[in-house]
């Protein structure tokens, strides 16, 4: 009886969520909706799992849908590049709405709890939706839902804050722009070559070897539209108030998690479809990612500096961080790319536990997180401020932390490439991320104002402090993540050299 | 006792007297006496680590990997088991010194201030013993976040702006110029171990070789060679056991060790000597010590001029490395010795000048020669040691420095390093001079502080000592730079 859920994991890890969402939004209980996500979510890990046990037996997963064949149907993939991903969504979901309960019920009407976590099960499965199809259509299809879940999400921060509404409605017309210049290139695609399927499109397009304007301006159209999206320097300007007026649980979830899957999304299309118009990929890589990268390193990093507003100052270091990932993602070889995989799953852990513990301090003193606002919590809650450290020195890329092993192979990346200047700029954004972080730590410690401290509610540190331990293991034991990444990269570098 | 187990015995004694001074957060007297307790056993410790060296036997200890075949491991080498053995011996006059400071000076929150302190003490020492370039720069940055409450200790907008300083520098170096370094080091090599002779030798593109040294030099700004200086004087604004035993011997001899263990371990002194890459360093060193000790004289506040002073003697152990000789390198490593004791001696002093007559100006010395005879006999003995007068100790490292400069045939650093004593002279000893000379105007009042006392002329005394058993040091010194 299980064996056949198993049998449709590839599916179900999908659907299921997108399911239980439909239903439990019609539950008028407090704690039942909460329930139901974490049992579902729980499967949801279950369903992960056997697909990592099935792909290191077969390498190669193709799910399709209703049994039609892919050039038609619509169809899964599920390989060595979004194995890993899709463990460290499945893990990070389940501990974020362990973690969102007492952030949901003192941040939202408690009547509206059931259609929040409807809404969050919508967002995860889209989300999971984009992580596993094969389908260009199907990917806008689950852009569109993602962001249409995450805005209402967003617009639930509107009790705590009614700028809230607008960060809501920024994105929903920013993210429409995104999603209409995605759908576009798709139109031109199809019109060239008849077909959506990813492996059928890499096909169809060999056979305008020469390449064609339109295809060109297709893929233009879907690149630019996926990078508004991604939140790639100049067109992110959606994210920093999404991230910062959204419910702290929501800002967890989207920032470690929305951004990724879709720039996990831009480099497959990279590597294993525009990849066989060479000529185009460089010109892309070296002349507009790249440069936007160090770009979005330098910029996202010194207006953090500025930022009175933490979650605003988070936001801004993603922007740094996503341009860390296209930096490495620009570079065009096996390094590169396995450096980039391992900061997105990197920096999704520091993240996460970043805007977990501000959150809860969010919570705690009723009002919005700002820098004078911390005064004396590291005396105040010594627990969630431990944590805080930890994840912002891993931030800074300090060794014994994950954040080191990220900026370890972005180095050697660089290196490799001859990229010199690309490295003097990392490393000194990286010491510049000094700067910022260690603001809040002088606030939290050092600041003359002492409080006894007070109890923490374990609800919410104990999800904090397992980010915060992950972040220190796989800062020591970092041959986890490497591997995972590294069969990305040569699971797209094959793909590549086809 | 097994030698792996000793070094883990000797890192982990100041975390647990840190540890215990919490606990005992509520009795000052037992509160207080951890750090003597814990000063004693890491002495023992290290006494046995550099007598077991001295004996060529191996100690070290392999934790785990943290990737590609740079492992987290601690092993002793010779320059390493000087530099343990100074910060741990001084380390049990330090915690009786603070004892009488923070008390007699009424310091606030000394739980904390003992406990950084201990962790302080912890990070230098796993500097120290570190067994590749990573594991040191791991614990050099755990050495700068643990002075940073100390040196803010006093929480005033002052000592504020200048933890702020302390950390922007010291961080914002190591992470601009030391991590990209030993990155290149393990790209280019392959590995971060500390080996006799170095590593970079074949390896590494001899071209490059003055970048990578800059990077360094610079990068390890603990050094405090100009123009990354402005913490050390900025760091000043900490309670003086802090100047004395972080900011005279842990923090910044953990600066220059780090430079002189580069230099020995991982470049090696012969590709250096070929390739001269290491010569222009020679003359920004020189400058440092020149300029450092003129505006040493402009000080008035005494700490500051010591302060000054540290940045020009440091220098010299910069000096000794860059000429890269064996006889420089035998006076540079000496000189962490030499000068340890000689600066350690002077911060003493000035923080028990403070204490008991509550002065920090040099002018205001007046007559105080008369009324705290002990203090400046022991200030006098650290000043002669540091200006280099036979016979005390550190005439050695100057002997062997000026020595090494003349075997490279530098002949005016040799005159500069006469200068630079010269300079010495006249704004070390210049205090003695106005306390003995001149009387004083109006009243002092003065608060009796008999443990401020007592440290500086133990250690005073012994810089004329040690004078006698410098080879008892230099065994070990010699023992492994072999060129």
């Amino acid at each position: 009886m299980f064996n056949i859920f198993l049998d449709d994991a590839a599916a179900l890890v999908v659907v299921l969520p997108l399911l239980i969402s439909a239903i439990i939004a019609f539950i008028p209980s407090k704690i039942w909706p909460w329930i139901i996500s974490l049992v579902t979510l729980v499967l949801h890990l279950v369903l992960s799992l056997h697909l990592l046990k099935e792909i290191s037996i077969s390498g190669l997963i193709i799910y399709e849908f209703g049994n039609w064949e892919p050039p038609w149907g619509i169809s899964f993939k599920i390989d060595g590049v979004n194995i890993g991903l899709q463990l460290l969504f499945s893990i990070f979901v389940l501990i974020s709405t362990f973690y969102s309960r007492k952030i949901f019920l003192s941040e939202i009407d408690s009547r509206d709890s059931g259609k929040a976590y409807s809404l969050w099960l919508l967002a995860i499965g889209s989300l999971n939706g984009i992580i596993l199809t094969n389908d260009i259509f199907n990917l806008f299809v689950f852009l569109e839902i993602s962001a249409l879940a995450s805005i209402s999400l967003i617009a639930l921060g509107a009790g705590q804050n009614r700028k809230a509404l607008l960060a809501a409605f920024n994105y929903l017309i920013i993210g429409a722009i995104g999603a209409t210049f995605y759908v576009i290139g798709v139109g031109f695609a199809y019109a060239m070559t008849g077909t959506l399927n990813m492996n059928d499109l890499v096909i169809q397009l060999a056979q305008y070897s020469d390449g064609q304007l339109a295809i060109f301006a297709g893929m233009s159209f879907m690149l630019i539209g996926l990078m508004v999206k991604a939140a790639i320097f100049p067109v992110h300007i959606w994210l920093p108030p999404a991230y910062s007026y959204a419910p702290s649980a929501v800002s967890t979830l989207l920032a470690a998690l929305a951004t990724k899957t879709i720039l996990y999304f831009f480099v497959r299309l990279l590597y294993e479809v525009f990849i066989i118009y060479p000529s185009y990929l460089s010109l892309f890589l070296d002349f507009v990612l790249y440069p936007l990268s160090l770009l979005a390193i330098f910029i996202g990093t010194l207006i953090a500096i500025y930022q009175d507003d933490i979650k605003k100052l988070l936001a801004f270091s993603s922007i740094a961080q996503i341009g860390y990932i296209t930096l490495a993602f620009s570079l065009k070889d096996h390094s590169g790319i396995t450096s980039g995989f391992i900061h997105i799953f990197n920096h999704a852990l520091i993240k996460g536990g970043l805007f977990m513990a501000v959150g809860y301090f969010a919570i705690l003193q009723k009002d919005r997180v700002t820098l004078t606002s911390l005064k004396g919590f590291g005396y105040k809650y010594p627990i969630t401020s431990f944590a805080l450290l930890i994840c912002g020195l891993s931030l800074i890329g300090l060794p014994l932390t994950n954040g080191f092993i990220s900026k370890l192979y972005l180095f050697q990346a660089l290196y490799t490439n001859q990229m010199y200047f690309s490295i003097a700029l990392v490393a000194i954004s990286s010491a510049l991320a000094v700067a910022y972080f260690w603001k809040i730590v002088e606030q939290m410690w050092f600041s003359e104002i002492k409080f006894k401290s007070e109890k923490e509610d374990a609800y919410i540190y104990l999800p904090i402090w397992i980010i915060t331990v992950s972040v220190i293991v796989f800062g020591i034991y970092s041959s986890t993540i490497i591997e995972f990444s590294n069969l990305s990269a040569d699971y797209l570098i094959s793909g590549y050299q086809n | 006792m097994s030698n792996s187990f000793l070094i883990i015995l000797g890192i982990i004694t100041p975390l647990f007297s840190a540890l215990f001074s919490y606990v005992c957060r509520y009795n000052n007297n037992l509160r207080d006496s951890f750090g003597i307790i814990g000063g004693l056993v890491t002495f023992l410790v290290s006494l046995k680590i550099f007598h077991g060296i001295q004996n060529n036997e191996i100690f070290q200890i392999t934790f785990f990997t943290l990737f590609d075949e740079v492992d987290f491991t601690f092993k002793v080498t010779a320059l390493g088991s000087i530099f343990s053995l100074v910060a741990s011996s001084l380390w049990i006059l330090a915690s009786i010194y603070t004892i009488g400071y923070m008390r007699g000076a009424g310091e606030k929150n000394q739980t904390r201030f003992v406990i950084f302190y201990s962790i302080a003490i912890h990070a230098a020492l796993a500097i120290a013993w570190s067994g590749n370039l990573l594991v040191l720069f791991i614990f050099y940055e755990i050495l700068t976040f643990s002075t940073f409450p100390l040196v803010g200790h006093k929480q005033n907008a002052e000592s504020q702006s200048a933890g702020r300083l302390y950390l922007s520098i010291l961080v914002g170096t190591s992470l601009i110029f030391f991590l990209p370094a030993i990155f290149w080091i393990w790209l280019e090599t392959g590995t971060l171990d500390f080996q006799d002779g170095g590593i970079l030798i074949n390896q590494f593109p001899a071209e490059y070789l003055s970048l990578l040294i800059a990077m360094l030099v610079f990068g390890i700004g603990k050094a405090a060679i100009m123009p990354i200086h402005r913490w050390l004087p900025a760091a000043m604004v900490a309670p003086t056991p802090v100047s004395a035993l972080l900011h005279a011997v842990a923090v910044v001899k953990a600066g220059v060790f780090s430079f002189l263990v580069v230099i020995v371990y991982i470049v090696g002194p012969e590709f250096l000597l070929q390739t001269k890459s290491s010569d222009w360093l020679v003359w920004l060193a020189c400058f440092t010590i020149m300029a450092s000790s003129i505006i040493a004289i402009t000080k008035d506040d005494l700490k500051a001029r010591l302060a000054y002073s540290t940045i020009s003697q440091l220098s010299y152990i910069i000096l000794g490395a860059a000429l890269a000789s064996s006889l420089a390198l035998k006076g540079a490593s000496f000189h962490i010795i030499t000068h340890a004791l000689g600066k350690i001696t002077l911060f003493f002093c000035a923080g028990a000048i403070y204490v008991t007559a509550h002065i920090k100006k040099v002018s205001e010395l007046k007559g105080m020669g008369f009324k705290l005879p002990l203090i400046f006999f022991a200030y006098t003995l650290g000043a002669l040691s540091i200006i280099g007068v036979p016979p005390f100790i550190g005439s050695w490292s100057k002997f062997y420095l000026i020595m090494g400069s003349i075997e490279r045939e530098f002949i005016v650093v040799a005159m500069i390093l006469g200068i630079s004593s010269l300079l010495n002279i006249y704004y070390l000893l210049q205090p003695v001079v106005i306390g003995f000379t001149q009387t004083s105007r109006g009243k002092v009042k003065l608060t009796k502080a008999p443990l401020t006392v007592w440290p500086p002329v133990i250690t005073g005394l012994s810089c004329l000592i040690f004078f006698f058993y410098a080879n008892y040091f230099l065994n070990n010194v010699s023992g492994v730079i072999v060129i």
